[in-house]
């Protein structure tokens, strides 16, 4: 993982689903690492429960904090039609990690359009690593649904071999309110452990 | 001892600004602009505050800027076109503290009406330009900007664009550092203060020599740095052009990197040209910089190749100058060569309980034709809704009906729609024209308390300022009063009958009469949700009324019915109003389908 060259992680759900969190304690944790990174978010209008992007890209020198289409080492995402609308921005090979969860989009809640039924063979379709998990489950048996973000951070940073870069349970600590640490890090152990 | 951080673009630039020792900081909330004065407001010091708009925060800010100050002003692009009329003759006038306009743009308008180029703004009103390309950058420039502000006796603007101000990245800082407020002693100068004809013909001048001067000083030449590591191509760019350049060639052309956009420093593009054998301009949006190089005479190409709308990225500015004939450093190979054909869309629409909703419900079902204007009830334009006829910028929901109002059937009306920040940003200026010119207009603000769309920003119907300190809450309704109108009707956002009667009240009275619609939003703490409700499927018809008010927290489940997640409902009770068949009711205990 640590190769020659910039590394590019990109976070896609829908807005309130705690992706700001996820990207940030990534980059922070990267930087603790001694790595150069760069990352970059969209605010605004396209919150109001639309799609939301946010990438990550480090390495020994980042220029850019964008990335287009094709260009994304590992896809986080965490809805399950978004992985389906994002997974052209992945490069051939790269990782797709999909969590299971389905939230409908506004076509879909006014009965326009239905919500796809074969998202799954779909993403099985294009010539990706390809891991599907269900983190809201886990977030729900660890006592908190809100911790779906950092059980999918925790597996996204073993499978791209960051999880012995720095000690993530400190980042993740120094990143959430002290009310919800406890159960923020048993979130990033489990989703450590999810693959 | 210098420590690494990450840090936003916006907050670099505020951190920027309070090592400058700033005095004021001010401006109006506008993706993707906001995050400077919030960062700003966090630090020890500086007096922080949000204007009611942009024109206004900027001839504050340069009021504080004659008095000696540090002054500075943020907004979104189009806000720009809104102060205006300052920059243009404040240019002439000079400063006394320094005083910078961080103006950040949208390309691709993520979360914006247009993507107008604002460098050519700095050309246009004669306002040097500094344009960062990253966080570290953007504190740096900010600082340098107030140096040469007052050093050089002209305001600056600060050019930020959306993948500046919401990207992060590593900026080193000074722990250690404190807040020293820089202040210059005021002297009373009329014939630099008081623009009459005749002294803004000598200041006409002195601008001139004042850019003149500014081009010629080290410290702003060094913010344009060239990089020769080859004779053959040669890249011209600037800001966030330079990262996608750099991403996808590194060292393998030499770049010219402009960090001074306005005034263009035309020897150094020359000495750049002279060195490589092809000169290609890779700018976001407009031809900026290739008109300016064209016009030395030095051959070029830019936009033959490069986009001329909508954001770049590395791979975008690659694949474009492969065409050119240049190799990126990378050969990708994407995983599928387009995008998924076919999905659903997801469009950012109104949230769940959102107070917004039930006007724009019942727009389109009591006929009636609406002008909308910006912020979070833009989307009241979306289906299902599908609630607004025009809409264009802040204010327009007022000033643009007025002009409908002119040419409607003989006793009908158009209603103007706009919140409550707009309408103290420049609504009630045409709600003051509806008056003088007797226009057929019912004007309404949705009035959340709040202004929402970016963020939850104190406005003056809040009772709060920018540091949380109370202060008069003005009343939209007290507002319609004073300026004329003879009915304000004034509705709870929840009750749809209620709004239903204003609206045929409103559209048919003879009277001058305005509607306020209230709630706060429902993202506000004092928000009170109500009971979550749920489909009583032994009422319901599958008639789908219910669905056609566009809620995030109803569906269709699998058998067709209409759902309510109940996690996701705020309890607003607009569904169970709208519900024919009585078959929406309140929750019960312990039932959760």
């Amino acid at each position: 993982m640590m190769a020659e060259g910039t590394k590019r992680v990109m976070f896609a759900g829908v807005g309130g689903q705690g992706i700001l969190l996820a990207s940030r304690v990534l980059a922070e944790g990267l930087l603790r690492a001694g790595l150069d990174v760069k990352s970059t978010e969209v605010h605004g209008m396209a919150q109001r429960g639309g799609s939301v992007v946010t990438q990550v890209c480090f390495g020994e020198r980042v220029y850019s904090p964008l990335a287009g289409p094709g260009a994304i080492d590992i896809l986080v995402t965490l809805e399950k039609l978004e992985a389906l609308r994002y997974v052209h921005f992945l490069k051939r090979s790269g990782t797709l990690l999909a969590n299971m969860r389905e939230i409908p989009s506004l076509p879909v809640l006014t009965g326009a359009v239905p919500y796809p039924r074969d998202i799954e063979e779909r993403l099985a379709s294009f010539p990706v690593s390809l891991y599907l998990i269900d983190a809201d489950r886990e977030a729900e048996r660890l006592g908190n649904p809100r911790v779906m973000n950092v059980v999918l951070l925790g597996a996204m940073l073993r499978l791209a071999g960051l999880d012995g870069l720095v000690d993530w349970k400190e980042v993740v600590a120094g990143a959430v309110r002290p009310q919800y640490r406890e159960v923020n890090l048993i979130a990033l152990e489990a989703g450590m452990r999810l693959l | 001892m210098q420590h690494k951080m990450i840090l936003s673009g916006n907050e670099g630039v505020a951190r920027g600004a309070w090592e400058a020792g700033v005095g004021m900081g001010i401006g109006y909330p506008g993706t993707p602009s906001t995050e400077i004065v919030e960062a700003l407001a966090k630090m020890e010091g500086p007096m922080v505050a949000w204007a009611v708009n942009e024109k206004v925060a900027l001839e504050q800010a340069y009021g504080a800027c004659v008095t000696g100050l540090r002054s500075l002003v943020t907004m979104k692009h189009v806000g720009l076109n809104v102060a205006a009329d300052p920059l243009f003759t404040t240019a002439y006038m000079g400063v006394n503290g320094g005083l910078v306009i961080a103006v950040a743009d949208d390309p691709g308008m993520h979360s914006s009406q247009n993507e107008q180029d604002n460098r050519w703004y700095a050309l246009h009103a004669k306002v040097p330009m500094l344009e960062p390309s990253d966080s570290r950058e953007c504190r740096d420039f900010t600082r340098l900007a107030f140096e040469l502000s007052e050093r050089h006796d002209v305001p600056f603007l600060l050019r930020l664009v959306t993948r500046v101000s919401h990207s992060r990245g590593v900026v080193e800082i000074d722990p250690a550092a404190e807040y020293r407020r820089r202040s210059r002693s005021y002297e009373r100068n009329v014939p630099k203060y008081v623009v009459l004809p005749a002294h803004a013909r000598a200041r006409r001048v002195v601008l001139e020599e004042n850019l003149k001067r500014l081009l010629a000083d080290p410290d702003a030449r060094a913010v344009n740095t060239m990089e020769i590591t080859g004779s053959e191509v040669g890249i011209i760019t600037s800001g966030a052009s330079y990262n996608y350049v750099k991403e996808a060639f590194g060292d393998r052309y030499s770049v010219l990197k402009l960090g001074l956009v306005y005034p263009v420093d035309g020897e150094l593009i020359r000495e750049f040209a002279a060195k490589v054998r092809r000169v290609y301009v890779v700018e976001e949006l407009d031809p900026y910089l290739e008109t300016h190089v064209r016009a030395l005479g030095v051959a070029c190409e830019g936009k033959k190749y490069i986009s001329p709308f909508f954001e770049l990225n590395p791979q975008a500015v690659a694949t474009s100058l492969a065409g050119a004939g240049l190799e990126p450093l990378e050969q990708l190979e994407p995983a599928t060569p387009e995008p998924v054909a076919g999905i659903p869309a997801r469009p950012p629409m109104l949230c769940a309980g959102c107070p917004h909703r039930a006007f724009f419900y019942l727009a389109r079902r009591e006929k009636i034709m609406v002008v909308g204007d910006i912020g979070c009830y833009t989307l009241g334009a979306m289906p299902p809704l599908d609630g607004i006829d025009v809409s264009a910028c802040m204010g327009g929901g007022f000033s643009i009906a007025l002009g409908i109002g002119t040419n409607l059937p003989e006793g009908e009306k158009v209603f103007g729609v706009l919140g409550d920040s707009t309408f103290y940003h420049s609504g009630i200026t045409g709600a003051v024209d509806a008056v003088f010119n007797r226009r057929p207009i019912v004007p309404v603000v949705l009035d959340n308390r709040s202004t929402a769309m970016t963020g939850h920003q104190e406005n003056p119907g809040t009772g709060r300022t920018l540091d949380g300190e109370p202060t008069v809450m003005q009343d939209p309704e007290r507002i319609f009063r004073a300026v004329g109108f003879d009915r304000v009707l004034v509705v709870n956002a929840y009750d749809l009958e209620g709004i239903r009667n204003a609206i045929r009240e409103a559209k048919t009275s003879r009277d001058r009469v305005a509607i306020v619609v209230k709630a706060p939003c429902r993202l506000l703490k004092e928000s009170r949700r109500g009971p979550a409700r749920e489909v009583a499927r032994d009422n319901c018809t599958k008639c789908k009324n219910c669905l056609r008010l566009g809620c995030p927290a109803l569906s269709l489940d699998g058998e067709g019915y209409p759902a309510v997640d109940p996690l996701a409902c705020a309890g607003c009770g607009l569904c169970e109003q709208v519900c024919r068949h009585q078959a929406v009711r309140v929750q019960e205990k312990g039932v959760t389908s």
